[in-house]
């Protein structure tokens, strides 16, 4: 067994070694794949969304080489610090919390409003079952109101959840549940009245990786201000949504 | 893939079907089967590998060996299998950075962990920044395999422990009245018989390692349930040409056909093993198949 596991080390140590030297870095964008229309799965199996968008246009700003990588949402912070990606590009709301263990860039998502969704009107969201992705600030919030919070893993089974009533209602970023309500024919509402979140939507790094963050930085406030980024938000989010 | 997809919309169930199955997620969706399947032809034999070498460690008459083997088992079988999947392969891996830091980096001066960072020079990187995604795919999937076999192989090696001390002695001493030394006598006589008493032991650890496949996406690879569940969720016309409701269900019982299937003709398959393996052997099977044919 001992000598296997010193093979195995012995060839991963090896490999690689032929392209050791060359061309630069490449920036490995990390993102969750399953929040529409942020970011998910297109038809094709590519990653698509605004933040894919968003996310090639700041690489070509910044002249980075970059590549995309799926991971979910649970592990997506842990995976970033011991480098498995460089960069969170995922929905992900600029907290405390999270600035504690990573870095932000300034937002390239404003301020959102939250919105509950449930199958009846009338359905009371601060003392019913909410349901809420797990680590999201939609979930801390539902904890601190006095509903009681039933947490899913990811988006999809938390609108569920409401389909089936489990929970009275979700709460979650009103984009993402706008064309959910949209086609439900009927079947999903709005209830309540939207909630402000968190401190915008933006690009988690290492906190030691202070070199790129401020090159996407630069290249945020470069977008903000030639209007590529109001574009792309109206694109994907509609004319109603908020822009810089 | 079809000419006439372009415009899903306009088309009949059937064609509808045939565009919807056969577009580039699907094929993910289909690929991640081989993954599985690849990955179950792989782990197998190397579990069973570090199952003999550690039943072989673990009746060894070197106390140092037999400590290694009897630890090897029980820590591996004590520690959850959830816990062992996400600690041991993000260990793993940082174990093999930090080992090709020490040896490419020695110039290299800041500190690994930084807060909450574990940062290594470029070049240690596993694989490099600079690779392709299909290799980091790769090193994920062999980090996935590794973790698989070091898993099942400490059960393995419990079950063929046991199996080598279910050969009747006799049998070994009689070996030893011919004149056999003690390596001749494990090679010649014990390993040869032990199998029918591994077998049932082993098919478990089989099935087991069937239905533990899923575990893979917590180590990053994308398989098959991962998929069902990304394609079955609910798509809304805005981001897909193919909207449609809630078909999680019939994913998943997609899934259930296949494990289903796939079990049972482990079964079988096992079966045919089982009869061959009882042929000869001082066992009640094999005194049954004795009469039988006589």
């Amino acid at each position: 067994m001992k000598k296997l596991i010193l093979g195995t080390a012995a060839l991963a140590l090896t490999a690689g070694l032929a392209w050791a030297d060359g061309h630069g870095k490449t920036v490995r964008m990390g993102t969750e794949g399953a929040y529409p229309p942020y970011n998910f799965i297109n038809d094709n199996g590519e990653i698509d969304g605004f933040e894919r968008d968003v996310g090639d246009e700041l690489c070509a700003r910044a002249k980075l080489t970059c590549e995309w990588v799926k991971n979910d949402w649970d592990s997506i912070i842990p995976n970033l610090v011991s480098g498995n990606y460089d960069t969170i590009i995922a929905g992900m709301s600029i907290t405390d919390e999270r600035d504690e263990v990573i870095d932000f860039t300034q937002d390239y998502f404003p301020p959102t409003a939250s919105a509950y969704v449930a199958a009846a009107d009338g359905v009371d969201v601060m003392s019913g079952v909410v349901a809420a992705q797990t680590a999201t600030i939609q979930a801390g919030y539902v904890a601190e109101s006095g509903a009681t919070l039933v947490e899913f893993a990811t988006p999809e089974e938390t609108i569920a959840a409401v389909r089936n009533g489990e929970a009275d209602a979700v709460l979650a970023d009103r984009d993402y549940l706008v064309p959910l309500v949209e086609e439900s024919s009927g079947a999903l509402m709005f209830v309540g009245d939207p909630v402000p979140l968190g401190g915008g939507v933006g690009m988690g790094l290492r906190e030691s990786d202070g070199e790129l963050r401020d090159k996407f930085d630069a290249a945020i406030t470069s977008m903000k201000a030639d209007g590529t980024l109001n574009t792309l938000l109206i694109k994907w989010f509609g004319e109603e949504t908020q822009t810089y | 893939m079809f000419s006439y997809c372009s415009d899903p919309d306009t088309l009949g169930t059937f064609g509808w079907f045939s565009c919807y199955l056969s577009n580039g997620v699907h094929m993910s969706f289909y690929l991640s089967f081989v993954k599985v399947l690849l990955l179950l032809a792989i782990t197998a034999p190397v579990a069973l590998g570090f199952g003999f070498l550690g039943a072989m460690a673990s009746r060894s008459r070197v106390l140092p060996l037999r400590w290694l083997g009897k630890g090897y088992i029980a820590i591996v079988r004590g520690v959850p299998d959830i816990a062992f999947f996400l600690f041991f392969v993000i260990a793993l891996d940082q174990m093999f950075e930090w080992t090709r830091h020490q040896i490419l980096c020695p110039d290299w001066t800041d500190p690994v962990r930084q807060g909450n960072d574990f940062l290594v020079c470029p070049q240690a990187k596993l694989p490099l920044g600079t690779s392709p995604e299909w290799m980091h795919e790769t090193y994920g999937f062999f980090l996935a395999v590794i973790t698989f076999a070091l898993v099942f192989g400490a059960f393995a090696a419990n079950v063929l422990f046991g199996a080598m001390r279910a050969v009747p002695r006799p049998q070994l001493e009689t070996a030893e009245a011919y004149g056999m030394s003690h390596r001749q006598t494990f090679w010649r006589i014990l390993v040869p018989q032990m199998w029918v008493y591994a077998l049932p032991g082993l098919s478990n650890l089989w099935m087991v390692l069937i239905k533990a496949t899923p575990l893979l996406f917590l180590l990053g690879v994308e398989d098959i349930v991962y998929w069902a569940r990304e394609l079955g969720g609910t798509k809304t016309s805005r981001f897909t040409s193919y909207p449609h409701g809630d078909w999680r269900m019939w994913y998943f019982l997609f899934l259930l056909v296949f494990y289903l299937g796939f079990t049972r003709i482990s079964e079988i398959v096992l079966d045919r093993i089982m009869k061959r393996l009882t042929f000869g052997q001082a066992t009640a099977g094999g005194e049954a198949q004795r009469k039988a044919a006589a």
